[in-house]
C-alpha cells in the first residue's frame, strides 16, 4: 500500500516529505480499518483510489466493516496519553493534521473515507 | 519491516533502528527499549541514521517512554533522523519533548557535558 501510494504521487512534482506525510496518513487511515473496523480478519480487504483534481490529491479508503467516525471522533489529548504512557491514541491526531479535508460515507455498499491533501504545484 | 541491534558503547547504551517501524514492526522496537530500561541503562542512545519509515505505532513506542525518561533521569537521546522522519516527530510536537540531535558526535558531547 505504502508502495503504491508513493509510486503514484512520485509521478506529480511532488517532495518526498510531502510524498512521506500522504502515505503516513493513508496508512494510518487503512491500520485503523483493518485493525477496528475488519478487526484484522485476513479474509475482508481495502480498497484504495487515488485521483487528482485541480487543487490537490484525494484518497479514497473503502470497506466492509464496521466503519469508524473518524470526524466526531474525540480525541485524547497528548499530554494524557504521555502521563499514562500509552503506546496508541495518535494515528488520527496524524491524520487530522496531515490532511486538508477528511469526509466520511456509509452505505450498504460499505464505507468511504475520503482524505484530501491540497498541492501548490499541481 | 525493521532491524534492531544494540552494542554497548563506552558510558551509552546504543540501539541501532534501521528499516520501518510501523503498525506491525513497532513491538520489536519496544521490546528492545523496554529490555534497556528494565535493566537500568541511564544512558541510550537511539540511532535513527537508518530509519526510513515512521508511522502512529512508531511515534507511540517513543511518546510511552517520555514519563520514564523524566522520572528516572534517563538520558534518552535520538539522533541521525532523516528531514522526513524529523517532520513525523514535528506533527505532534514530540520533537520538543524527546530529545534529538543531528549526529551521535552531538548526542555523545551532550552526554559528556561537553
Amino acid at each position: 500500500m505504502r508502495k503504491f501510494v508513493t509510486e503514484v504521487l512520485n509521478e506529480h512534482e511532488i517532495s518526498e516529505i510531502e510524498i512521506n506525510m500522504m502515505v503516513l496518513a493513508v496508512d494510518e487511515v487503512c491500520a485503523n480499518v483493518i485493525i477496528h473496523g475488519l478487526q484484522s480478519n485476513p479474509l475482508e480487504s481495502v480498497r484504495l483510489d487515488i485521483s487528482f483534481d485541480q487543487k490537490g490529491v484525494w484518497f479514497d479508503i473503502v470497506d466492509k466493516g464496521d466503519g469508524f467516525d473518524i470526524i466526531n471522533y474525540n480525541e485524547p489529548k497528548i499530554e494524557d496519553l504521555i502521563k499514562k504512557k500509552n503506546k496508541g491514541g495518535i494515528g488520527i491526531m496524524l491524520v487530522r493534521k496531515i490532511m486538508d479535508e477528511i469526509q466520511i460515507k456509509s452505505t450498504k455498499e460499505g464505507n468511504t473515507l475520503r482524505l484530501f491533501k491540497k498541492i501548490d504545484h499541481i | 519491516m525493521i532491524d534492531i541491534k544494540k552494542e554497548q558503547e563506552n558510558n551509552y547504551l546504543l540501539i541501532h533502528v534501521e528499516g520501518e517501524a510501523d503498525a506491525s514492526s513497532a513491538i520489536n522496537l519496544d521490546n528492545i527499549i523496554r529490555e534497556a530500561f528494565d535493566e537500568s541503562h541511564q544512558n541510550i542512545l537511539i540511532d535513527c541514521t537508518n530509519l526510513n519509515y515512521i508511522s502512529s505505532a512508531g511515534l507511540g513506542v517513543f511518546m510511552s517512554y517520555i514519563e520514564e525518561i523524566s522520572t528516572n533521569s534517563v538520558n534518552f537521546i535520538l539522533f541521525g533522523l532523516s528531514e522526513k522522519v524529523m517532520k513525523v516527530f514535528g506533527i505532534l510536537g514530540l520533537d520538543q519533548l524527546l530529545t534529538i540531535k543531528k549526529t551521535k558526535e552531538e548526542a555523545t558531547a551532550l552526554l559528556n557535558g561537553v
